[in-house]
Order: C-alpha cells, then sequence, then structure tokens
C-alpha cells in the first residue's frame, strides 16, 4: 500500500469505529431499511403491480429516501471535528488535507453501501416471485449507490462550512433537493412549455440533476456520460471541501 | 530545529502575531509567555502547519512549512490548546490512529503505544472512552498522542493546563528530560514552569516579542533582582531604613513591611555600584555596628512575576484585545 492509500484507510477506519462505537449506525441503518420496506412494499405497490423488476416499487424512492439519510449520515463529518477542535490535530498530522477528505468520505460512503446492500432481501423477493432482469437490478444498485455518493460529497461541503451539525444538514438537504427538482419531470414539464425558456437551457439545467442520470441507469445501460457526471457530482463538492476547509485557516 | 522569521499572522485588521523572529536548536526547551490573547497559540498554529502565516517563513528541521508541509510535520509532536481528542473512541483506539497516521504499524507500533502509555500514565484508563475521561486525563491523552512518535521537535500549548499538582511536576520533569534531546516549544502562564523546565524564555505581548532570554537572564530584569532582603528585630523601622540608606553604593532601602515584632526591608543594588556579595556584606556591618537583631538575610534572585507583570501591564491596560 502506497503511503497514501495507508492514510486514506486510516482516517477511514477511525470514521467507522467512532460511527460504530454509538447506536447511531444501528439505529440508521434500522430506519433506512424499515423506510425502504415501506416505500416498496406500501407506496410502491410491489406485490400489486404483479411485474418483475425493482425500478418502479423499489429504486424509484431512493434519490427521496437519500435526500434525508444521506445528509443525516454526513453532517457529523468536518462539522464535528471543527466543534471538538480535533481538525486541529488531524492537519497537522503528515498527510495532505485531500487523504483526509477522501477517507473521511469513502469510510461514510462505504457505511451507506452496506445500508444499501442490506436490501438484498427485496431482490431475492422479486427473483423468487418472477423472471426480473437482473442487469437492470445491478445498474440500479449501482445509480443508488452513486447517487448516495453525489449527496454525501455534497454533505461533505455544507459541513465544513459550519460547527453546527443542524445548519449541515439543512443546507445539504436543500441543495440535494434543488439537484433532484431540476431534473424532475413534474417540475421540468412545466417549463419546458413556458415559451420564453429556450429548450437548451432547460435540457442543461436537466443534465445537472441526479434524477436525469439516476433514471437512465435504471433502464439497465451504463452510458459514461452518467458516470461521468456521477464522478464530478463527488469529485467537485470535495474538491470545494478542501477550498473550504483552507479558507477556514488563512 | 525550528527557525522562524518575521512571522506575522493578521485576522482582518488585527495583528495577532506581528513580526516575529526565534529559534530553537534541539537540547533547547523554549517557554512561551505573554497575556491571554498575545498571539502565542496563533504563533504555534502556524509552526504546525494549521494556519498559514500572512508573512514571514517557518522552517523546521530544514523543511519550510508552507512549501514542503509533510516532511516538517513528520518532524513535530504537537498537542494543541484544550487537548482536542475524538470523543468516540477509546483511549488506545485513539493513539493507535495517532500512531498509524505518523507511519506506525505492527511491533514499532505496540511499543510506541506502551511508552507513551507509561510516559503519561495512562494504562488505568486505556478501554475508556475519551468521551468520560476527566479533564486532566484528557489533557494526558492528547498529550501521549504528541509524543507517540518520539518526534525531534515538540509544540505544547499549556501543557500542564488541568492537570493536578502532581502530574504538573511529572510533565515538567518530562519536557525537561526530555528537552535533552529534543527541540521544545510549550506555552504556559505558570511562571515557575518557566524556571522549571526552560533553558529560554520568551515573552511575547500583543504580538510581539517583547522579552527573549534565559530565566535568569529576564529574572535580573526584575527591580528587586540582587537585592539584599533583611528582617530586624526590635529597631524602628524609621531607622533600619536611615541607616542602610546610609550604605554607599547601594541605590535606596526601603521598608517592605512594619510590624510591631519586627521590620522586612530591602537594599537595592546599584548599577555599577556594590555587587550582590559586597552589599550583602556592606548590609551585614551595618547590622554589626548597631547590634541589630537579624532573623534573616538573603540575596533576591528577581522574581520573573515582576519582569513579566513590568513588561506587559502597561499594554494590557491600555486594552490588549485591541488591534
Ligand atoms: N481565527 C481567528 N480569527 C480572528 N481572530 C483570531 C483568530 N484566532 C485568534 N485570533 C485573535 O488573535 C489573538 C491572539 O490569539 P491567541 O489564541 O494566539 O492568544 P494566546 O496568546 O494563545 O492567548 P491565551 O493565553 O488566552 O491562550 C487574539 O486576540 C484572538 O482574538
Ligand atoms: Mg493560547
Amino acid at each position: 500500500m502506497s503511503t497514501s492509500t495507508r492514510h486514506i484507510w486510516t482516517i477511514a477506519k477511525r470514521e467507522l469505529v467512532g460511527f460504530f462505537a454509538s447506536p447511531v449506525a444501528y439505529v440508521f441503518i434500522v430506519i433506512y431499511l424499515l423506510l425502504t420496506g415501506f416505500f416498496t412494499f406500501m407506496l410502491g405497490f410491489f406485490f400489486e403491480r404483479g411485474e418483475a423488476s425493482l425500478a418502479a416499487p423499489f429504486f424509484f424512492w431512493h434519490p427521496w429516501l437519500y435526500l434525508f439519510l444521506v445528509p443525516a449520515v454526513g453532517m457529523r463529518l468536518w462539522s464535528e471535528e471543527r466543534r471538538l477542535g480535533t481538525i486541529e490535530l488531524l492537519l497537522t498530522m503528515p498527510i495532505t488535507p485531500w487523504q483526509a477528505i477522501v477517507g473521511k468520505f469513502l469510510a461514510s460512503w462505504l457505511f451507506l453501501a452496506l445500508a444499501l446492500a442490506l436490501t438484498f432481501p427485496v431482490v431475492i423477493t422479486v427473483s423468487y416471485l418472477g423472471d426480473p432482469d437482473m442487469g437492470a437490478i445491478l445498474t440500479g444498485y449501482l445509480g443508488s449507490f452513486l447517487v448516495a455518493g453525489a449527496y454525501l460529497a455534497i454533505t461533505s461541503m455544507t459541513s465544513a462550512l459550519t460547527r453546527n451539525q443542524v445548519i449541515s444538514f439543512i443546507l445539504s438537504v436543500v441543495v440535494c433537493f434543488f439537484l433532484i427538482l431540476c431534473g424532475w419531470e413534474p417540475v421540468t414539464r412545466p417549463l419546458a412549455s413556458i415559451e420564453w425558456i429556450p429548450n437548451w437551457v432547460i435540457r442543461t439545467v436537466e443534465s445537472f440533476s441526479v434524477m436525469t442520470h439516476y433514471l437512465s441507469l435504471q433502464r439497465g445501460v451504463i452510458d459514461s456520460r452518467d458516470l461521468i457526471y456521477f464522478l464530478s457530482a463527488m469529485g467537485f463538492p470535495l474538491f470545494c471541501t478542501g477550498v473550504i476547509l483552507r479558507g477556514l485557516r488563512a | 530545529m525550528i527557525k522562524v522569521s518575521n512571522l506575522s499572522k493578521h485576522f482582518g485588521t488585527k495583528k495577532a502575531v506581528n513580526n516575529v523572529s526565534f529559534a530553537v536548536e534541539r537540547g533547547e526547551v523554549l517557554g512561551f509567555l505573554g497575556p491571554n490573547g498575545a498571539g502565542k497559540s496563533t504563533t504555534m498554529r502556524m509552526i504546525t502547519g494549521f494556519i498559514p502565516p500572512t508573512a514571514g517563513t517557518i522552517s523546521v528541521g530544514g523543511h519550510d512549512m508552507v512549501e514542503d508541509p509533510i516532511p516538517a510535520k513528520r518532524l513535530i509532536g504537537y498537542l494543541p490548546e484544550n487537548a482536542p481528542a475524538y470523543t468516540d473512541m477509546t483511549v488506545l483506539q485513539f493513539l493507535g490512529f495517532a500512531a498509524e497516521l505518523r507511519g506506525l504499524s505492527g511491533e514499532a507500533k505496540k511499543r510506541a503505544l506502551s511508552r507513551a502509555v507509561e510516559m503519561c500514565f495512562l494504562d488505568t484508563v486505556l478501554h475508556q472512552s475519551v468521551d468520560t475521561l476527566s479533564k486532566g486525563y484528557r489533557h494526558r491523552t492528547c498529550f501521549a498522542q504528541s509524543v507517540i512518535h518520539d518526534p525531534d521537535v515538540l509544540v505544547l500549548d499549556e501543557p500542564t493546563d488541568g492537570l493536578d499538582p502532581n502530574q504538573k511536576h511529572e510533565v515538567r520533569q518530562l519536557i525537561k528530560r526530555m528537552g535533552e534531546k529534543k527541540a521544545i516549544i510549550f506555552s504556559t502562564h505558570i511562571l515557575e514552569e518557566v524556571e522549571a523546565a526552560c533553558t529560554r524564555a520568551i515573552i511575547i505581548d500583543r504580538g510581539q516579542i517583547v522579552a527573549n532570554g534565559t530565566p535568569a537572564e529576564l529574572k535580573a530584569r526584575s527591580e528587586t533582582a540582587g537585592a539584599i532582603s533583611l528582617r530586624v528585630l526590635g529597631v524602628p523601622a524609621e531607622t533600619v531604613k536611615a541607616r542602610l540608606n546610609g550604605i554607599t553604593g547601594a541605590k535606596k532601602a526601603a521598608i517592605v513591611k512594619d510590624d510591631p515584632a519586627f521590620v522586612w526591608a530591602r537594599v537595592y543594588p546599584q548599577a555599577g555600584g556594590l555587587r550582590n556579595g559586597e552589599l550583602a556584606r556592606a548590609v551585614a556591618d551595618v547590622a554589626r555596628q548597631d547590634g541589630w537583631k537579624i532573623e534573616e538575610l538573603h540575596t533576591e534572585e528577581g522574581r520573573l512575576d515582576e519582569v513579566f507583570r513590568s513588561i506587559t501591564l502597561p499594554d494590557t491596560a491600555k486594552g490588549g484585545q485591541q488591534a
């Protein structure tokens, strides 16, 4: 392992140790699973639909669920570090700030991946009941994982802005909500019908939305444009996190 | 090991640190003194690379802290003010984390851990959550973190804050002992600590260095340094004062305390006049001639708190918090 990966791993490990030291992590997973179950079977009419697909009943809700759950996981990333003053320890260690940023981000992402992986009974159920398109399910999971990553990166950025976790939570919910709305059909369709807004403007705004790219992954195809979108949707806020942290100290 | 040149830090219009230069070599323990808000912590944060300076350079072990921070940071152990620590870890996990970031693993890590734990007397709380530690123990935990990699340079911001008297003593001894092989900077508000552990002290006030020297040199700047204090029985204060004022080669005599039972008097030396021993002999001669009953007679070494006050008080009175 290179020094850089080792540092990132050490920081990620610390983050996970801290997370699982309190009951919060377990409570979170339980809430997450209960909510996905509720949305899938109650609101998603999983059984009533009578089709062997997870896109509509299961994956459809993920960006909305994550809207609150991901900021709840990530809000403490840097704000807690600032509140405790441990940021002074962390950033005077022989590591680069981006190693710390990436390590913390990865730990939380890994945690979200674990929660997501625990939804596997849904997959078992659907393949027991019918013959689903496994490819679409896989890309669906990939999309869900990437949306969580994008939200998390945004939360990392907002948590660097303040030492108050609640403010960090609210800020990231607002930003993530915007990323959903700007590509959500019920919002974009009425906008498109307004004549004086050129079409390309709507298309551009839409392309910033996680929804556009998330839905395209649901269809079972991995388009490099979607991957590039998600990579930048994670990279840019993480980069901003670094800028904010540097600005704080100057 | 540490070289600070023309260091400044401005927060908006406030000059927290203003053109500070000094150097600390291996084998030196530098005490950092100054009133609240003087800029001690800010200077230390710049030395450890936490905040970038507005102007000036910092070099640690030959590495520039701004240009080449990683090798410079590797040499430093740092105890920040208020001893922050991750509250959601146990003491052992926290120290292990610090050790790993310092590049220690396997046997080396184990050895480093047990050494630091022993040094800071943490063995009873190893598996306790940092959250539930008492203030002193949290301080010691953070201190242990700073020495885990046996660094060449130690920067300690108020290392004895919150410790009990025994621990304060231990930490002073520890700093003194480690100082023989390392370069150490520590800040404190306890002036005895400077005499107990430092080879040199800097007094900083409103961002500027106002005094720099060995504890003895600083003490010598005190008004009472070299003065002879004596306690006389059964002689009126006025007589004592008049007689002592008659000594040629002394600056003046003063009555420190006039008690019905005895008189405390002090004779101040004159620059270029009688030296320490001579002054004491001259005072003793007067006492013998007059047949005074002397209970005590000694030469004052001077006091750091007096020097500290005389250097920094006028400024604080003008408003230390103003830019
Ligand atoms: N981040 C900051 N933003 C604005 N001003 C700051 C900041 N950090 C420190 N200061 C100011 O810089 C000055 C020096 O602060 P510093 O913490 O270095 O003092 P100190 O000598 O450590 O004091 P103390 O003995 O109380 O610890 C203070 O007036 C403080 O208000
Ligand atoms: Mg301070």
